[in-house]
């Protein structure tokens, strides 16, 4: 059937929608669990989320990462700003059959609506929750709304994991078929308080998470310190670490997203580095591939993020300059034979005029 | 031009007419929380160390008064209580009368206060100078409650994560409730019951 495809590791032979089988030892049905347990680098990408009803405008934005990342990130309203849900990119993407990271933020819905979301999206495909906080609404496009915050990040982490291992809603009402999912986490290794942040990494990984995403990272040695301390609590065994990156615009983008964006660091010396480039954006790009260089060889790195806001183009690049994939191609959506001919016989449908109406073919059948 | 006039969002509707306006109120933040001046908070969480004795002292006292509560009756008892609690704690700690206090977790720096109200440590938008994303002139309450823990003997509470907070449980007395958990558990204990 599927003769021209190309073998694609982690696929389901069946279909590209359908989960894979259950492995031992993996919580989940997705590439990225598998990925990360073989102890392949890992890179994840976030999806911009559109302001659109249009399902294309999701698929094109997914198209770029193509080949490039194991996990694409779907944002639930990033910075209190308005867009498409994370749960509905996550349906049109797994219809695809990307392997997708749904985040939840804990400032919009309340445990019912949250717990609700959580099967709904097991349901659809997805793998992966990244369950966050949430920035505060004062930071979005809608400073008015209310925040609910009834669950925060590390009681979302158990309320996932209970309905996960105990097949149970966090009420003790059972559920009849657990959801399957990787459990992840953000973290921060560069707000204060410093010394509390490993301890803070410690319970979300108590909580139940099993993978974690950073924020930016453009201070390394900040970074290395607080891998170091991870390290000591011996967190490494039950959780893998990637570290956010993401390329700058410009030295003036750099200065407005640490006045603006809640919890980045950029330190000074990088904005140096930007200023006195003559090309911004190259220079930034560049920037982002030397972090990653330097962040893959620290200890217990497991992959990197990248986030390139509104530069989503720039990831295949950077993934590719940086060589972390070290040869290997992620899973990569490609067109099989039988789609093809799918696609021929919906165009003729499409497309064929048919000047009968249904009472003229009635009639016709009557005679 | 055209797209900037295109890209107005209710946001930047909503700033335009504060500025027109005379009266623009001062001590609002957009969580509509009224700001308060958090010297006594600050103080409290200085002197966690204290704090901590002069709880664990009270709580001890109050198990030791528990036939008392019964006799007069919980429920009873519940008002009066609750009305020195929403001060004492109003004062000490700018109290949020959650019912659930979760204060010797918490290096006696109430997390209610945080505009997430998170009850498991710092969210990742802490400011640089430590103060709250959501409140730039408030200091973070959980930089704060990790500097209280430190000074304080059991404060590595704050490593254990805490269930979400029951809701239901709002404008209750916490510490007639754990009185009386305490002394159903000292009760249990005395049967030999396990647990």
């Amino acid at each position: 059937m599927s003769t021209h495809r190309p073998v694609q590791p982690d696929e389901n032979p069946a279909g590209i929608d359908l989960p894979l089988d259950p492995l031992p030892g993996h919580s989940s049905l997705g590439r990225l669990e598998r990925v990360l347990r073989r102890g392949e680098f890992a890179v994840t990408a976030e999806l911009n989320p559109p302001d659109s009803a249009n399902p294309h405008e999701v698929y094109e934005r997914a198209a770029i990462f193509d080949g490039w990342v194991d996990g694409i990130n779907a944002v639930d309203a990033s910075g209190a700003n308005c867009h498409m849900s994370s749960v509905g990119i996550c349906a049109l993407l797994t219809r695809m059959g990307y392997a997708t990271i749904l985040q939840i933020s804990c400032r919009d819905r309340n445990r019912i609506a949250i717990q609700g979301d959580v099967l709904g999206a097991a349901a659809m495909g997805v793998g992966n929750i990244l369950c966050l906080t949430g920035d505060g609404v004062q930071a979005g496009d809608q400073p008015g709304a209310k925040p609910v915050f009834d669950l925060d990040s590390m009681s979302l982490l158990e309320t996932v994991r209970i309905m996960r291992d105990k097949a149970k809603f966090l009420s003790g009402r059972k559920l009849s078929t657990p959801p399957a999912v990787f459990l992840g986490a953000a973290i921060n290794p560069f707000a204060p308080p410093h010394d509390f942040r490993a301890h803070r990494l410690a319970k979300k990984v108590a909580a139940g998470a099993q993978f974690v995403q950073g924020q930016y990272c453009y201070d390394v040695p900040m970074f290395r310190d607080y891998m170091q301390k991870v390290r000591d609590l011996g967190l490494l065994e039950d959780v893998f670490v990637l570290c956010g990156v993401g390329p700058l615009a410009s030295a003036r983008t750099a200065r407005w997203m640490r006045a603006n964006v809640p919890g980045v660091h950029i330190p000074d010396h990088v904005i140096a580095r930007l200023e006195g480039a003559a090309d911004q954006k190259a220079e930034g790009k560049r920037l982002c591939i030397d972090i990653i260089n330097e962040v893959k060889d620290i200890p217990g790195v497991s992959g990197v993020h990248v986030m390139a806001y509104r530069q989503e183009e720039y990831v295949a690049e950077i993934v590719h300059e940086s060589g972390v994939l070290k040869g290997r191609t992620p899973w990569k959506r490609e067109a099989r034979a039988d789609d093809v001919m799918v696609a021929e016989r919906l165009e003729h449908i499409l497309h064929d005029e048919s000047s009968e109406t249904p009472q003229q073919i009635v009639k016709e059948a009557a005679n | 031009m055209a797209e900037h006039t295109a890209k107005v969002t209710l946001a930047t509707r909503i700033r335009k007419a504060a500025a027109r306006k005379d009266y623009r109120p001062a001590d609002v933040s957009p969580q509509r929380r009224v700001q308060r001046r958090y010297s006594m908070r600050l103080w409290s969480v200085r002197h966690a160390r204290f704090l901590e004795r002069l709880y664990n002292f009270f709580a001890d006292a109050f198990l030791l008064l528990h036939p008392f509560w019964k006799a007069v009756g919980y429920a009873r008892a519940e008002a009066p209580v609750k009305f020195v609690e929403k001060r004492v704690k109003g004062l000490l700690f700018d109290c949020r009368m959650c019912g659930q206090c979760v204060l010797s977790s918490t290096g006696m720096s109430c997390p209610m206060n945080c505009p997430k109200q998170l009850r498991n440590g710092p969210c990742g938008g802490v400011r640089a100078n430590g103060n709250c994303e959501v409140e730039p002139d408030m200091p973070c309450v959980w930089v704060k409650a990790w500097e209280g823990s430190r000074a304080m003997a059991g404060g590595d509470a704050i490593l254990t994560v805490q269930k979400p907070v029951d809701q239901s449980l709002r404008e209750t007395s916490a510490w007639l409730r754990v009185t009386a958990e305490a002394a159903a558990e000292r009760e249990r204990e005395r049967a030999g019951e396990p647990a």
